[in-house]
């Protein structure tokens, strides 16, 4: 896995120097600590940080093609590049290397913009094109990989992470939309981010800058529109072997590696199904790795217990306790980039740097199963919501909500009036494209109540749902309510916080490649070709994917009710390091400088949260959106002070084009 | 808080404790339909009647009903007063 930074000057003159494009890679070398490459051409140039998975020796980028006239910067896996490399020998196509990086420059050459449609990984990577001066820049299907833009002095910017573009002279100033996003929608929906005139290039989208200077983007995929009732997969005998087929190939193709693969373990059914194929398609040992929680509320060992001992893996343990997730939070932040509002991203940070601690760089997750096969309440949620509205004043309609959340804290008996009248809201309109949504973002909408002055003046006039609405409505347009909730977790939820906040940011952070056997685009077009009573069976979540799968599966697991994963969040910070933290970010004083939100409010919040006396699910979450958007706001500060910190070029290999225009001309050949 | 009527200090309450901002509350606007108020919410205004005017409110009486507006909390808070004197 890898970081990429880049530049390109829109006049097509001014070349980029070696020290800015090793200001922007060395923002980047967490994910990428095995080694550092520049290239820069006339007018433009690529940075590249590096982690070596595949080809050790000869994987150095930016890569070019045979005669210097393409070059990449890529991060990601192409799985299928042993596929491809052969189609394009074929083609006359000479490869000096035995990376799936060469892959992607001579597929460029040879199928131009629709080569990205062949590769099936996870990927973000710029391409220039010295033949025709464009510069192409991909994003895998559903974000698994970040790619950040922006416009800044006649120049275009490119990094992986936004601290690189900070590197590279754009000034961090809040967009107040941006942030009404996360606080609203739990993240921010690309194209939009938090930081003013940084653009997020949305999954499945190639951009192009022309040769001119002009910025282009297109959609080159998106999750394939519903079949007609009478042509979806229905057969659960069938459906259950093609998709066991289809994830033994994704998982097989998932542990190509030149290092050694290893597998996060929560005991839940996704994490313990991807397990039990790596260790089907592969005799080598395999190491898996997993949470466990001081506080027993949030603990699952006894599920991995059962899963470890079935599967018969080397399994290591990461405890997490308060004072953990405390001292972690600050750095999460700064990795994650946006406000998160809970604390679930930190555990996952923690767990990655177990697994480096034990000197390993990949690892398969079960993450993305929820999505495709209708894993999450708030499906079921849609689905009794949906039949509800068919007779408003049921009374026994709403009582199935119960069932569903047993545990959360407004199920409480006593309330469970006030309970479902929050899931009411919505109720009498089961067309609008958002019913799945509403009550969560009506949620979202009272953290606005602790903006300030500016904030709440600059989104007066915005509403977060109905942009992401307009942003997707063509597809919403063409789908049932329940597909429509499917669509918006895939585009919001996924992409933004999951695979994001909580995904490659954590994982990366401590140089450590995820890999989702269940986000093949094969498996999740699978999953939008099923019935989608095979996914959602009554109110049993991923049915097909239990039966495709039970085999390999010890009873606890097999059995099991999901669970959903949550880590402690204000009970992090009411006492030791986490207090500490708290008292001083939610300071009166330092909440008034940074002047996003309301310093009294945000001082009542918390005197109400250090008393002790429990939060509400609304309260939590603006105590840690506001904890930790302040903590951002820091990062940034730090990211701009380190512009100044001098840079040793040894570090920093540096190629140039044979026509150059610099003094050095390393020459490509080995 | 003697001069000031039920209504007066719910809504002091929920202004205090629920971070609720804006002009102030219609007393007869629903808490759930605006938002003001979660289920979780629910049990705190709860506690605080029972602290305040000193009633108990009994599992059967957390319905929108009796709770779901100011002017309905008022009405409730004044029925269980008469009920605990009669």
């Amino acid at each position: 896995m890898c970081g990429i930074a880049g530049i390109r000057d829109l006049s097509g003159r001014r070349t980029p120097s070696r020290e800015e494009l090793a200001a922007m890679a060395r923002e980047l070398r967490h994910r990428g600590p095995d080694g550092f490459g520049l290239w820069r051409g006339e007018g433009v140039g690529f940075a590249h940080a590096r982690l070596s998975i595949i080809d050790l020796a000869g994987g150095a980028q930016p890569m070019p093609n045979e005669d210097g006239t393409c070059w990449v910067t890529y991060n990601g896996e192409i799985y299928n590049w042993l596929e491809l490399r052969p189609l394009l020998e074929a083609r006359g196509h000479r490869f000096r290397t035995r990376s799936d990086t060469e892959v992607l420059v001579h597929a460029w050459e040879e199928w131009g913009e629709g080569f990205v449609e062949r590769l099936n990984g996870n990927f973000a990577f710029a391409l220039w094109d010295g033949r025709t001066r464009r510069l192409v820049l991909g994003r895998d299907r559903l974000g698994i990989r970040p790619l950040f833009w922006a416009e800044h002095e006649g120049r275009f910017l490119f990094a992986s992470e936004m601290k690189s573009l900070l590197a590279a002279g754009i000034d961090p100033r809040p967009d107040p939309l941006g942030f009404d996003q996360v606080f609203v929608l739990w993240t921010t929906v690309a194209p939009r981010t938090v930081l003013e005139g940084v653009r997020e290039l949305a999954p499945g989208h190639l951009l192009v800058v022309g040769p001119e200077g002009t910025i282009r983007s297109r959609r080159y995929w998106d999750l394939p529109d519903p079949l007609p009732p009478g042509d979806l997969l229905a057969d659960p005998g069938e459906a259950a072997r093609r998709l066991r087929d289809l994830l033994e190939d994704s998982v097989r193709l998932r542990l190509r590696a030149d290092v050694p693969v290893g597998a996060y373990l929560s005991g839940g059914l996704d994490s313990t199904a991807a397990t039990a194929l790596a260790r089907r398609v592969t005799d080598a040992p395999l190491e898996t790795y997993s949470i466990t929680f001081a506080d027993r509320d949030y603990d699952e060992s006894a599920e991995q217990e059962a899963a470890v001992r079935a599967l018969g893996t080397r399994h290591h343990r990461v405890e997490v306790d308060y004072a953990a997730i405390a001292e972690a939070l600050p750095e999460v932040v700064a990795l994650a980039e946006k406000p998160i509002l809970r604390t679930a991203p930190v555990p996952l940070y923690l767990l990655s740097g177990l697994v480096r601690s034990h000197g390993r760089k990949v690892v398969l997750t079960g993450e993305g199963a929820d999505e495709v096969f209708g894993g999450y309440d708030i499906f079921k949620e849609t689905k009794i919501r949906a039949w509800w509205a068919r007779d408003p004043s049921s009374r026994m309609r709403p009582a199935l909500l119960r069932k569903l959340y047993p545990f959360a804290p407004g199920a409480d008996r006593r309330a469970i009036a006030f309970f479902e009248a929050f899931y009411r809201d919505g109720i009498e309109h089961p067309e609008d494209p958002g019913f799945s949504h509403r009550p969560t973002w009506r949620n979202g909408m009272r953290n606005r109540a602790f903006y300030g002055e500016r904030l709440r003046e600059a989104t007066r006039d915005y509403d977060p749902p109905a942009d992401v609405l307009a942003l997707f409505r063509e597809a919403l347009s063409r789908r049932d309510p329940l597909g429509r909730a499917e669509y918006i977790e895939f585009k919001v939820f996924l992409a933004g916080h999951l695979l994001a906040s909580q995904g490659d940011r954590m994982s990366l952070g401590h140089s450590v490649e995820g890999r989702y056997p269940f986000l093949d685009h094969r498996v999740v077009e699978f999953g939008q070709a099923l019935d989608p009573r095979l996914k959602l069976r009554g109110l049993d979540e991923k049915w097909i994917l239990r039966r495709a799968v039970e085999d390999l599966l010890p009873p606890e697991v097999r059995e099991r009710r999901k669970r959903p994963y949550i880590a402690p969040n204000v009970r992090s910070f009411l006492d030791g390091p986490g207090r500490r933290l708290a008292e001083e970010i939610l300071d009166r004083d330092a909440v008034a400088e940074t002047g996003l939100f309301d310093p009294g409010r945000v001082a009542a919040l918390a005197r109400k949260a250090f008393s002790g006396r429990p939060l509400g699910e609304r309260e939590t979450m603006a105590f840690i959106g506001i904890l930790t958007a302040e903590l951002l706001v820091r990062a940034w500060r730090d990211a701009v002070a380190r512009r100044g910190s001098p840079i040793d070029l040894a570090a920093f290999p540096s190629r140039e084009l044979p026509n150059g225009t610099s003094e050095e001309r390393t020459t490509w050949e080995t | 808080m003697g001069d000031l009527t039920i209504q007066q200090q719910v809504e002091q309450f929920i202004r205090d404790n629920f971070f609720y901002e804006g002009d102030a509350i219609d007393p007869d606007a629903s808490f759930i339909e605006t938002g003001i108020i979660d289920s979780t919410g629910v049990l705190e205004l709860v506690a605080f009647l029972e602290e305040t005017w000193g009633i108990r409110v009994a599992n059967e009486d957390l319905t929108p009903e009796n709770l779901d507006s100011l002017a309905k909390i008022e009405a409730f808070v004044q029925r269980k007063m008469a009920e605990a004197r009669a």
